[in-house]
């Protein structure tokens, strides 16, 4: 199956989006949602601010998701949903939209992500504490298991913990935990012969990097390992049923913002990872698009890489086979290492007592295997054709005319949102909501399956932000574990740049009176926090005090924690595309707090043309994904310090 | 910065002094040094005509006892009877780097619109196991204008005694099932504190196993006047209310007045101590000397007047040099 993930703006535009792809060729859809509708929260929620229709779509109530999915038929739809924190919602909604093509439950198909625990370890998106949330997976799985029988209710995604910086053996270890937290948590509520159906549905959503060999023995080990697992620890007999059915979106991670032409290969070489072998081949593969690091893909960016894909199906040789690899020595060398090394780490998962309870560990992990990768790039040892080596570059006449070559969202975008979602409240019958929503509260209390109630408040005209808010008073809000505060520091071996820094971080410190302290955090809603850890972590490396914020912060949670912090420096990242509204409101919040003079740096996805704009607006610097090194960030922000407040960073 | 200038608008009650209060007290630098002396004295109980009217309550307990989590519960509860509340969070600082990483602040829940909270990381720096230098200071000053200042430490067995030297109240969080608690209490490694926290109430038997061990150990010690309060802080919320009453029971039956003055005895001659060694107590005529002549003096005192005299009675005797 052929997919691009997809979405943005408003539900009529992507609407069109997925017509116009599929009369190419596309056979599912794929859709992204923006990161108020992921996390919870309608248009005119304080958090949504620069967020609506950025890296997705909007969808708020019953009538969003028709329009999305107007005139597709939804009983010959595969759709994958990227949809976590509120996939029972969306699920939801796009149940009763099929009720109304006159498609049954029974009919679709299709896949919810639904896999809370790598939002708390990388991709951010929760919106309940992790007990409430796997209760809210397995009433999900158990309900489809009966009621939409052709639907995967979880996707296991060892994709993010990847991007995250897992290693292989990281990937394969955590995601199986995950999927035992799941299949545990299920079992208490489904009859043991039914065992064999809830397992068969559960898919994974796996990440492959251009180390495409390795890769390959990676998928090659999960598949034993879930074979495995079926067996003994589930008691699945049916051989089909514990087949290890996955899709794949190729690394994202290791794609570069320096010569964007050279990702084409990279994604190439990542795809053949994944398809090599028959016997531990895709079943859906997603690949992402050249100029990802610079900005969202426009369409044209996403047809070449459906065309990659089709070149490699239909020109090439590679589907013609049996597995290529069988009886291979080294191939099979390597699976016994990866399994090895996954068992183990899958064991002290199992110590800290399971999935859910382990992920403090877990995030440490992988912010310390991402610091490794950092340090690696930096040191020169991991190369990257075109950002640590072969730098020199002709101009390229990709990214020349159009500055870097990226779509951007309207930003009357929200504005429409916004309105949209009031006329829909004022439109409906409020006593039906509130009834259903008050349903959906008891239920939340109650230990009751949560989807019958979601339905009925789906029918009932309520919104995303409205069942998100139920099940919140009755959860409780919650913050992830952040990662940074475990995650060892330097090692012994510390090299002499290390201790540069620090006599740098020392001297500004003597001058200013007390330690130069920093604030970092994220505004918005998006999760992505892996770049603002590292800043974190490698200040506090090179001596500074680190207020470490973590994400979805307002700007004024922003600016009073400067305020109330002292800090020295503030700073910002943001991956969603929504810097040019929040950073802007968040200098104004500085100055308003009467701390204006505290200077500003942000990371993230940004255009020159607004890295350009930032700067005029008053922050000191931008750093894009071309700046790896994070050592030279961190000598450019204790100059910054020094020059702002007249000590002097030299010796 | 004028030092005095800022302890006036402590002392007025402005709540927003409070930032640069922290800035200056937590400067090393010699040109902040008679600002933050200033700064002290005009708080100091001779000032303010008494001791100020604050709660100070230290909150300790290992990491993971669920701490943040209370802590966001209790701001609501002290803020919801109308209180007024200042927050510093301790972290350790790295050995190496002489970096922290401050991450409470994170996980406690705030209205940032809120002009009543002042949440405060503060590095351990490189005291052991205890408070930031300034950390002492910080809740001195802050103690004249927010109604309850709250001192949060990471650990057990070792930050309770110093923040038993600085707070009126000690609570200590425990989480039911890690024993820790008890052992350390048992084995005198921990000093009983006033107050003992079990979280995670909802874990329910568990809970009430913790909470029913920690009751036979105090009674075996003979601490009978510890309250030992289990909550949740999970929604619904539960015990938060009888924390608060808890807390407030404890500082009504303490003599607030004799326990701040004798602590900032302690400090001044801990401070001493560590500023002019063994040379300088031995010209004190040793440490029960030293202690009865610091007894005598004005209890109205701050900690760095008190430090000065018994230098310049150090100095006088020929043991050591003033300081500059």
């Amino acid at each position: 199956m052929m997919r691009t993930y997809a979405g943005h703006s408003t539900a009529e535009k992507s609407n069109a989006l997925y017509r116009g792809n599929l009369a190419k060729g596309q056979t599912g859809l794929s859709i992204a949602f923006d990161l108020p509708t992921q996390t919870g929260y309608d248009a005119d929620h304080e958090l949504a601010r620069g967020e609506v229709g950025k890296v997705g779509v909007p969808i708020a109530h019953k009538g969003d998701m028709k329009a999305l999915l107007d005139g597709i038929p939804l009983d010959k739809m595969n759709t994958s949903m990227t949809i976590n924190a509120t996939a029972a919602w969306l699920l939801a909604l796009y149940i009763v939209t099929a009720e109304e093509q006159g498609v049954t439950p029974a009919q679709l198909q299709g896949t919810t992500q639904n896999d809370i625990i790598k939002e708390y370890l990388s991709r951010g998106t929760y919106a309940f504490p992790p007990g409430p949330s796997m209760r809210l997976i397995a009433d999900m799985v158990a309900y489809t298991v009966e009621e939409v029988p052709k639907w995967n209710p979880i996707n296991i995604c060892s994709y993010h913990l990847q991007e995250a910086g897992a290693t292989p053996v990281q990937e394969i270890a955590y995601a199986m935990s995950t999927a035992i937290a799941v299949l545990d948590e299920v079992r208490a509520r489904v009859p043991q012969e039914l065992m064999g159906r809830v397992f068969s549905r559960i898919s994974f959503f796996v990440n492959a990097g251009v180390r495409f060999i390795e890769e390959h023995a990676k998928l090659r080990a999960m598949g034993k390992l879930w074979d495995e697992l079926g067996r003994e620890r589930y008691g699945v007999e049916d051989p089909k049923q514990r087949r290890f059915r996955y899709g794949v979106q190729v690394n994202s991670l290791g794609l570069t913002e320096a010569q964007p032409e050279n990702n084409v290969q990279r994604i190439v070489l990542e795809a053949l990872a994944v398809t090599l072998g028959r016997d531990a081949r895709a079943r859906a593969l997603q690949l992402p698009a050249w100029n990802e690091a610079l900005g969202l893909p426009r369409p044209w960016d996403q047809q070449w890489s459906l065309r990659l894909q089709q070149v490699l199906a239909f020109e090439t040789d590679l589907l013609e086979y049996p597995d290529i690899f069988e009886g291979s020595i080294v191939m099979d060398g390597l699976v016994g290492e990866l399994l090895e090394g996954a068992r183990a780490e899958m064991a002290i998962v199992a110590e800290h007592g399971g999935a859910v309870e382990a992920v403090p560990y877990m995030k440490a992990a992988l912010v310390e295997s991402h610091r490794e990768r950092i340090r690696r790039i930096e040191s020169g040892e991991l190369k990257v054709i075109g950002q640590n080596v072969y730098t020199e570059t002709e101009p390229s006449p990709l990214t020349a005319d159009n500055d870097g070559g990226i779509m951007t969202v309207d930003p009357e975008v929200e504005q429409h949102q916004k309105e949209a979602v009031a006329a829909w409240r004022a439109g409906r019958d409020q006593g039906a909501v509130d009834a259903a929503l008050a349903e959906v509260a008891r239920v939340a209390a109650s230990d009751e399956n949560i989807m019958p109630a979601t339905l009925a408040a789906a029918r009932a005209g309520a919104t995303t932000g409205e069942w998100a808010q139920a099940l919140r008073d009755a959860f409780g809000q919650y913050r992830g574990p952040t990662g940074v505060g475990e995650a060892a520091g330097a090692g012994v071996g510390d090299d002499a740049a290390l201790e540069q820094i620090r006599d740098e971080v020392e001297r500004v410190s003597e001058g200013l009176g007390r330690r130069l302290k920093i604030l970092v955090g994220k505004p918005g809603l998006d999760g992505h926090s892996n770049g603002a850890e590292q800043i974190a972590v490698a200040a506090r490396d090179a001596g500074m005090e680190v207020v470490y914020e973590g994400i979805r912060l307002t700007p004024a949670q922003i600016a009073a924690s400067a305020l109330q912090e002292g800090v020295h420096v503030v700073g910002l990242s943001i991956l969603s595309g929504s810097h040019r509204e929040l950073i802007p409101s968040v200098l104004e919040a500085l100055s308003a707090a009467g701390i204006g003079d505290v200077p500003v740096v942000v990371g993230g996805i940004i255009p020159p043309a607004d890295e350009r704009e930032l700067l005029a607006a008053g922050v000191a610097a931008v750093y894009t994904p071309k700046d790896f090194d994070i050592t030279r960030i961190m000598h450019a922000i204790v100059a910054l310090v020094a020059d702002r407040n007249g000590v002097s960073a030299s010796a | 910065m004028n030092g005095g200038e800022l302890g006036a608008r402590l002392r007025d009650g402005d709540l927003s002094a409070a930032p640069a209060v922290l800035n200056l007290v937590e400067s090393r630098a010699p040109r902040d040094q008679a600002a933050i002396a200033e700064l002290l004295a005009s708080i100091a109980p001779a000032a303010l005509g008494g001791e100020a009217p604050a709660h100070v309550v230290g909150i300790t307990g290992p990491p993971g006892a669920g701490k943040s989590t209370l802590l966001s519960a209790l701001l609501h509860g002290w803020r919801e009877r109308g209180r007024t509340v200042a927050v510093l969070a301790v972290d350790p600082s790295s050995k190496r780097s002489g970096g922290a990483l401050l991450g409470d602040r994170a996980r406690i829940e705030f209205d940032p619109a809120d002009h009543g909270v002042f949440i405060r990381s503060m590095a351990a720096g490189e005291r052991l196991g205890g408070l930031a230098p300034a950390t002492r200071a910080a809740a001195h000053a802050l103690a004249a204008a927010f109604d309850v200042v709250v001192i949060e430490t990471v650990g057990v067995g070792q930050s309770e005694t110093e923040i038993a030297d600085v707070a009126d109240t000690v609570a200590v969080v425990v989480q039911p099932g890690s024993g820790d608690a008890l052992q350390f209490i048992k084995s005198g490694i921990m000093e009983i504190p006033d107050v003992l926290i079990v979280t995670k109430a909802d874990l329910g038997q568990v809970a009430v196993r913790a909470r029913r061990d920690l009751h036979a150990a105090l009674r075996s010690l003979g601490a009978r006047e510890t309250a030992v309060v289990a909550v949740s802080s999970l929604p619904p919320a539960q015990g938060i209310d009888r924390l608060l009453d808890a807390l407030d029971a404890h500082r009504a039956a303490t003599d607030v007045p004799a326990r701040r003055l004798s602590a900032r005895r302690l400090h001044a001659l801990a401070d001493f101590v560590e500023e002019h060694g063994a040379r300088g107590l031995r010209a004190l005529g040793g440490r029960r000397a030293a202690e009865k002549w610091l007894a005598a003096q004005a209890p109205g005192l701050d900690v760095p007047s008190l430090e000065q005299a018994l230098a310049e009675r150090a100095a006088a005797a020929g043991g050591g040099a003033p300081p500059a």
